[in-house]
């Protein structure tokens, strides 16, 4: 859709002059002026709502970058000094901390409205995987940001994620000394996971564009999941701006209503306490878990028994989002019209979030407390190993069995000619006054 | 009527979009549970609980006079200077003189009934002078094995952000300070440890009475450190080991989030900005999408 009419008209001579050298102007008004679906609804303000999410945490990681010391023996002590001593360093750094929760909640409700409408399907794969390959920075991002206080949890995160490394066969522990820079983790690791801290958000930076780019190339999706064509743009579009900044703007303040309550009232709810721990090599915790945005896939990795085996898991629960385009062999792309894979998209929605309960357990424990269960190979049945691993086969068989099979057998609803027809419920006109 | 629906379906969506989001927020909630089969902390009662509480000064330096009389034997507090004690906020803090932390009298003077380590601008050698405003409080040992060295093995924590660092972490410092009680019939201790039903733990491998009846808590190794008439009060509090617990909790809470009024304040007036701004917007919105059918 980049190729609508520019109505950009150059009013003044300096912006003729700067038209014809740089058309900067025009980019910005013909962004501005660009038709989009007018049945929007308000899972659609999450790309607005994480795009400021990216913009707050470049801007207070530059400030916190200033006054933060990337060496083990001060990190602990120089994120507490933040807090204490620097002119609003306690906003800063709790905005930053709590943002990055909240970039998860509207990533994670972002890629389940592009799940749930079909946004990944043709002409839009590109979109997707460009989406998807953000997710995994932003995952690599925190990560390596979450290790930066040099805590408890940050330490023995770190140890527990690279690893991972260490259990691919042959290469594994070679490459695992190489990340780490040193046979332990410690003050090199420290100071080259603060560097690709800094980096990684400026590539997240360069693949919005793209993802932009590739949105603005084949349009958008709507919630009825039908291509507007051509002719019908006028009527089945609105210009973005007011109509779409307007909404956007609204969720936009919705969500800063959340993100301020947290960061204001309960600025360390999402953490863990034990990250107020400074980092002990000697001493490892209890119970090692990650941030909560991270539990699903954790939960995946520990319900393989082998180690390797778990690192295949988890990486490959987000590698099949790469894929996905590929999977659903449904002509229909809104579920809102597949009453059939409506009902497994709510049961996947379910799984999601009990993996993630799941990744916060102890594996042994009893999921239904004193519960008698007998021993299936490696743990009891009545135990979050065991559910962790059914809930693990439902998310792989959603994908691989799923998807392409019902796409294959279900009888989809009829899907509305154009987005103007169940709106306006066949030919009244458009303008009611 | 369509505008109705319109506006009915709208809020409907907005809240759908607020429950799924805290649904994903929920899952955060495991993951800051506290381990072990402790007992759940008692509740100090704190003034500072809640979106509008607040610390009390007289607590705050009835709080600090416990951490340096009893707890500074042997816990440091190294992220913390003599001068945070004068600063808006704290303990020492005149709103009516407004002394800067620096010139503050109480905190001079404070300060300098503590000595810490120097050297000797003319001659280089280690040397103890009463401390500044400017000075970090000074840690009890020199280094970390020699703090291990001087109790069994382990070293006391340094405590200057220890309420953020346990779960709940007021109450926690408070119950545990004051809930020490003689270990139960049954349980093999090791020499040097005590029994705390609020430290986080498992004993069951130390239990040789019913397994069903594992007492809670965990070995702690720090004995019992507060007894009744320990430190004198001068504002009549009464002085007692629940009074000692409570106010060195207050202190060490407020030494861990020494911005945490100012934060709320500040929160509340964001809060009230947002909603109005939330209002005017969501004005627009419906102005703005008036007669359009979508």
């Amino acid at each position: 859709m980049s190729d609508h009419e520019s109505t950009y008209v150059p009013k003044t001579g300096i912006e003729k002059w700067l038209d014809s050298r740089l058309p900067i102007i025009r980019f910005g008004a013909d962004y501005m002026s660009l038709p989009t679906p007018r049945n929007l609804n308000y899972w659609y303000t999450f790309g607005g709502i994480l795009t400021l999410c990216l913009m707050v945490q470049i801007v207070t990681g530059i400030v916190l970058a200033m006054h933060y010391v990337p060496n083990t023996e001060l990190a602990f002590a120089s994120v507490e000094r933040i807090m204490r001593d620097v002119n609003g360093g306690w906003l800063i750094r709790y905005v930053h901390a709590n943002g990055a929760s909240m970039f998860f909640i509207a990533v994670y409700l972002h890629m389940l409205r592009g799940l749930y409408y079909g946004s990944y399907k043709a002409p839009r794969e590109i979109i997707w995987i460009l989406g998807c390959v953000i997710f995994f920075l932003m995952i690599a991002t925190a990560f390596l940001g979450y290790v930066l206080p040099w805590g408890q949890m940050s330490f023995w995160g770190a140890e527990v994620i690279t690893n991972l490394i260490g259990a691919i066969p042959m290469i594994g522990e070679p490459v695992l000394i190489w990340l780490r820079g040193g046979p332990a983790i410690d003050n090199a690791t420290l100071n080259r996971f603060f560097s690709l801290h800094y980096l990684l958000p400026f590539v997240i930076f360069g693949v919005v564009v793209l993802h932009l780019w590739a949105l603005h190339t084949s349009g958008q999706n709507n919630p009825a999941g039908i291509l507007i064509p051509k002719e019908r743009t006028p009527k089945d579009t609105l210009p973005f701006h007011p109509y779409f900044t307007v909404k956007d703007g609204f969720a936009i303040i919705l969500f800063l209503i959340l993100f301020a309550v947290f960061v204001f009232y309960m600025p360390n709810a999402l953490g863990h306490a034990d990250n107020y721990i400074p980092a002990n090599p000697l001493q490892t915790p209890a119970h090692i878990v990650p941030e909560w945005y991270m539990l699903p896939f954790y939960a995946i990795l520990r319900a393989i028994p082998d180690k390797f085996g778990g690192v295949l898991a988890m990486f490959g629960a987000i590698g099949v989002l790469f894929i996905l385009p590929w999977l659903d062999t449904s002509r229909v792309r809104s579920m809102r019209y597949r009453p059939t894979m409506k009902v497994f998209f709510l049961i996947f929605l379910v799984v999601g979030v009990g993996l993630g309960w799941c990744g916060a357990q102890l594996p042994d424990a009893q999921v239904v407390p004193g519960m008698p269960s007998f021993q299936l190979l490696d743990g009891q049945l009545n135990s979050y190993l065991w559910l962790t691993r059914l809930l693990t086969a439902y998310y792989f068989a959603f994908f691989f069995i799923i998807m392409p099979w019902v796409g294959l057998k279900e009888t989809p609803l009829p899907v509305p000619h154009s987005i103007s027809e169940p709106v306006l419920d066949g030919g009244i006109p458009e303008k009611k006054g | 009527m369509t505008i109705q629906n319109g506006t009915r379906s709208a809020v409907f969506k907005i809240v759908a979009s607020a429950v799924a989001a805290l649904s994903l927020v929920a899952m955060a909630a495991p993951a800051t549970a506290a381990g072990g089969g402790a007992k759940h902390p008692r509740s100090g009662g704190f003034s500072f609980e809640g979106p509008f509480g607040t610390f009390d000064q007289a607590q705050l330096q009835r709080g600090y006079k416990v951490y340096r009389e009893v707890c500074a034997a042997c816990h440091g507090m190294q992220l913390m200077s003599f001068r945070n004690l004068g600063q808006p906020g704290g303990p020492f803090y005149d709103a009516h003189e407004n002394w800067s932390p620096a010139e503050n009298p109480y905190v001079r003077a404070l300060a300098a009934e503590v000595q810490v380590p120097d050297i000797d601008t003319e001659t280089g050698e280690p040397i103890t002078r009463p401390a500044t405003p400017a000075d970090h409080f000074p840690s009890p040992y020199p280094n970390a094995t020699a703090a291990a060295a001087a109790n069994g093995g382990a070293a006391p924590p340094d405590l200057s952000v220890m309420a953020k660092a346990r779960h709940d972490g007021a109450n926690y410092i408070y119950s545990l300070l004051s809930g020490y009680v003689p270990a139960p019939q049954g349980l093999k201790m090791a020499p040097g440890q005590h029994y705390n039903p609020y430290m986080a733990g498992d004993l069951a491998p130390f239990w040789e009475g019913d397994e069903h009846h594992v007492p809670p808590g965990g070995f702690i190794a720090m004995p019992a450190p507060l007894s009744d008439g320990q430190v004198t009060y001068d504002d009549g509090s009464p002085q007692t080991v629940d009074q000692y617990a409570k106010d060195v909790a207050a202190f060490i809470a407020w030494a861990s989030d020494p911005h945490a009024v100012e934060r709320k304040r500040t929160g509340f007036g964001v809060l009230i900005f947002l909603l109005l701004f939330a209002g005017l917007t969501y004005a627009s919105y419906r102005r703005i999408w008036k007669g359009i059918a979508h």
